[in-house]
């Protein structure tokens, strides 16, 4: 069992288990409680709260004022949100699956990213993206994949990525309050694994700040979203063939904590970065070049990368395309022989 | 490589060469003369559209399956009983599907019950050398032109004598000989390709139309409108078929557009439109076979509205329940399309107690013979991993699946789709 498993009933006082899916709501649901301007928007998440589930009863608290369903149109979406953040509301814009959001890839990275540099600095778009990310959940291409690298390559964004329940609430009511654009992607395959105690309340997790999920003194391993559980269950394996592993889960990929990675690498002498999504251009190939830029010499093995395949996400062989416990703990022996 | 001659007509190119393996139709489809009332309604000019939700629907049976006095379109009775049987056999097929992804046997599916009359009649009033571009619920269109049970099982299995290898998501068939198109899941897009591929038909001199579909939710995407405005730029010879079934997920057609009808916006793109009811499979027949006619003629696209209602949730982890009345979905059950077409059907002579038992038995007995096939095969093999991202496999692709298949033991397939 990992520090984030833990029974219901075991909570501590002001505090409450719950699956990342109900912090994710708890958190909308605080922040639309503390400031009337915030809105949350989107395909089907008024009376169905949400294909997931994570709008469940927004739309009965607040009302189809500020919780209200969409036509399907990914580029409306986001288009209307930002005229609403540039307006001053503070729109939360759900994107039913990350892989439907590219109808609204103009409007994120040319309108909502560059709004405040092309306006010098007159208008802003604070404003949140939420869409479910990744794979594990038998959903094929398009219900499965990994686009974070798209959305850190273009300047102007944060991206954000939960890896525990807490952390979902903490992060996402960081992220509302934010004054720029963020995209908070939700690990969909964990939603409702690993419950975990969650703060009740005001609860706040600030953005660029990593975690240390797991102290460990011979190799670092770096990863974010539903790869820290599988990291985990690999370090505990090669904890008991000697090898005690640091795990780094960023939690927010820009902006980057590189203090924390850069401080754990140096101390562990080693790296291996873990992602989901294709290798190639992939944002662990950006952890592994500043890794290689400013900690050099401090290596005593390989940069390694563990990542989904450089294909389209497949349905039957899914298993095969997601890196698992075994290809992490591959990796990091690699990291040792090589 | 691409001939540079021009050909004019061109009768059997690499796509008119495989015939369908099933539909004893086309002769039946050039036989049923078009109504003229139901010609009129289909080019509609702005004064008939300016009717509201009931008045300018395209409606041939009553819900008792009798039908208006004197528009019987008179299709030849081959063609009355292959759409009938296809009707049931989706019918069936639907519902089995829906039996084996409760039992885990796969791993979602999207049901069509309800719909069987809008994509069945609209199929059949093709040609077999037309292409199909489907959306989410016209996987019936692939078994019409030719795709078997057992392959259809196989695709919504995902296993290794999949036709797209286990790649994609259940429901999301591909059947080039059939001219049906492999489509994606992302709304929408497919509409285009539609109105391209037709441009394209029509670059070569090929006598070959093409049939694109969509949902009510789709005609807010991006991809509806540049489709519909090429698409009347171009006077593409197309025919786009909305099948209107009232829902998108939870999203009500209320909610999803202002406008008066949806066919309506076939107006705004300068190309004839019509709204039909969907749940009467002999005006779908008709209207359609008007819209691809005309477009054979080089006289441009069609925006066809089909008036029907999805009866079950949006798929097999949709509950309804949540979101819309049940009166509502019993009222359309009265509307059964099925059970319409079947009441004329009697009434003319051509369907009987005796048959229908008889034939259902026989329906029955095709889809557990195709279960029983489709479920021997096995997963597709690793290397499918990898194939098919491109023309030739590039190394990188080779030694990362070799790197993977290195390792011991191997992982298993696991979670539930959950929307
Ligand atoms: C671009 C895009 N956004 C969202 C989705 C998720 N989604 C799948 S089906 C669907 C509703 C489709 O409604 P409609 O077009 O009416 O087709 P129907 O399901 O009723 O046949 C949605 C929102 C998607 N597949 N693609
Ligand atoms: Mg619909």
């Amino acid at each position: 069992m990992t520090a984030t498993q833990q029974k219901a009933g075991e909570a501590k006082a002001g505090t409450k288990v719950m699956t990342m899916l109900e912090a994710i709501t708890d958190a909308m649901r605080t922040e639309m409680r503390n400031d009337d301007r915030v809105v949350v928007f989107g395909e089907d998440v008024g009376k169905k709260g949400g294909v997931f589930g994570a709008t469940a009863g927004l739309f009965e608290e607040f009302g189809e004022k500020r919780c209200f369903d969409t036509p399907l149109s990914e580029c409306g979406i986001i288009g209307t949100a930002i005229g609403m953040a540039v307006y001053g509301i503070r729109p939360i814009a759900e994107i039913q699956f990350l892989d439907f959001i590219y109808p609204a890839f103009d409007q994120i990275v040319s309108e909502a990213a560059k709004m405040r540099y092309r306006s010098g600095g007159e208008y802003t778009c604070p404003m949140v993206i939420r869409s479910p990310y990744g794979g594990g959940i038998r959903g094929g291409h398009y219900h499965s994949q990994s686009a974070e690298a798209y959305f850190c390559h273009t300047p102007g964004l944060k991206v954000v990525i939960p890896s525990t329940p807490a952390d979902a609430k903490g992060l996402l009511i960081a992220s509302i309050r934010d004054e720029d654009p963020v995209m908070f992607l939700e690990p969909k395959r964990i939603y409702r694994h690993g419950k975990g105690e969650v703060p009740l309340g005001e609860h706040v997790v600030p953005l660029g700040k990593a975690r240390i999920a797991r102290e460990g003194t011979d190799v670092t391993v770096l990863c974010y979203g539903a790869m820290v559980s599988v990291c985990e269950a690999a370090a505990e394996t090669a904890a008991q063939a000697g090898r005690s592993v640091e795990i780094v889960d960023l939690r927010t990929l820009v902006p980057l904590d590189e203090a924390t990675v850069l401080e754990s690498v140096k101390k562990t002498g080693r790296c291996v970065v873990v992602y989901e999504a294709p290798k190639t251009c992939g944002y662990g190939a950006e952890l592994s070049a500043l890794v290689a830029e400013k900690c050099i010499e401090h290596l005593e093995g390989p940069i390694v990368r563990v990542a989904g395949f450089d294909t389209p996400f497949p349905y039957t062989l899914e298993h095969l395309y997601m890196p698992d416990e075994k290809r992490v703990l591959a990796g990091i022996e690699k990291t040792f022989v090589w | 490589m691409a001939k540079t001659k021009t050909v004019k007509k061109a009768p059997a190119k690499a796509m008119a060469k495989a015939a369908p393996r099933t539909a004893p139709k086309p002769a039946a489809a050039k036989a049923a003369p078009a109504k003229a009332v139901v010609a009129k309604a289909a080019t509609s000019t702005p004064t008939s559209m300016a009717g509201t939700s009931g008045q300018g629907l395209v409606r041939l049976l009553e819900d008792d399956g009798t039908v208006q006095k004197g528009k019987d379109p008179n299709l030849p009775e081959a063609t009355l009983l292959f759409l009938y049987e296809q009707m049931v056999q989706v019918r069936e097929f639907d519902r089995r599907m829906l039996m084996l992804q409760r039992q885990g046997r796969i791993g979602f599916y999207g049901p069509i019950l309800g719909q069987e009359a809008a994509t069945v009649g609209s199929v059949a009033a093709l040609e077999s050398r037309d292409w199909i571009f489907p959306a989410l619920r016209e996987g019936a269109a692939a078994m019409m032109r030719g795709l078997s049970l057992t392959e259809a099982i196989n695709q919504l299995i995902g296993n290794g004598a999949d036709r797209c290898k286990g790649r994609q998501m259940p429901c999301h068939y591909t059947f080039k000989e059939g001219h049906y198109y492999g489509m994606s899941s992302v709304i929408g897009t497919q509409l285009s390709h539609a109105v391209g591929a037709a441009m394209a038909a029509r670059i070569r001199g090929d006598d070959v139309v093409v049939l694109g579909y969509l949902g009510d939710g789709a005609t807010s995407a991006n991809d509806f409108h540049c489709g519909m405005n090429f698409a009347g730029v171009y006077q593409s010879p197309c025919v786009l078929f909305c099948q209107n079934n009232q829902w998108a997920i939870s999203v009500p057609i209320s909610k999803q557009s202002a406008s008066e009808t949806l066919a309506q916006k076939g107006k705004a793109y300068g190309m004839p439109f019509v709204r039909v009811d969907g749940n009467d499979v002999l005006a779908v027949y008709t209207v359609t076979q008007q819209a691809a006619a005309r477009a054979r003629r080089g006289d441009g696209p069609t925006f066809i509205e089909a008036v029907t209602y999805r009866r079950l949730g949006h798929s097999s982890s949709d509950d309804p329940t949540r979101y819309r009345d049940e009166a509502e979905v019993k009222a359309w059950e009265k509307k059964d399309p099925v059970d319409r077409f079947r009441a004329y059907l009697q009434k003319r002579g051509l369907w009987s107690e005796a048959k229908e038992v008889a034939f259902k038995e026989q329906i029955a007995q095709r889809v557990n013979d195709a279960i029983a096939a489709a479920e021997k095969n096995g997963p597709p093999a690793d290397e499918t991993l990898v194939t098919d991202v491109y023309a030739h496999v590039p190394q990188q692709l080779k030694d990362q699946l070799a790197d993977v298949l290195a390792l011991e033991g191997r992982g298993v397939n696991q979670g539930a789709f959950p929307l």
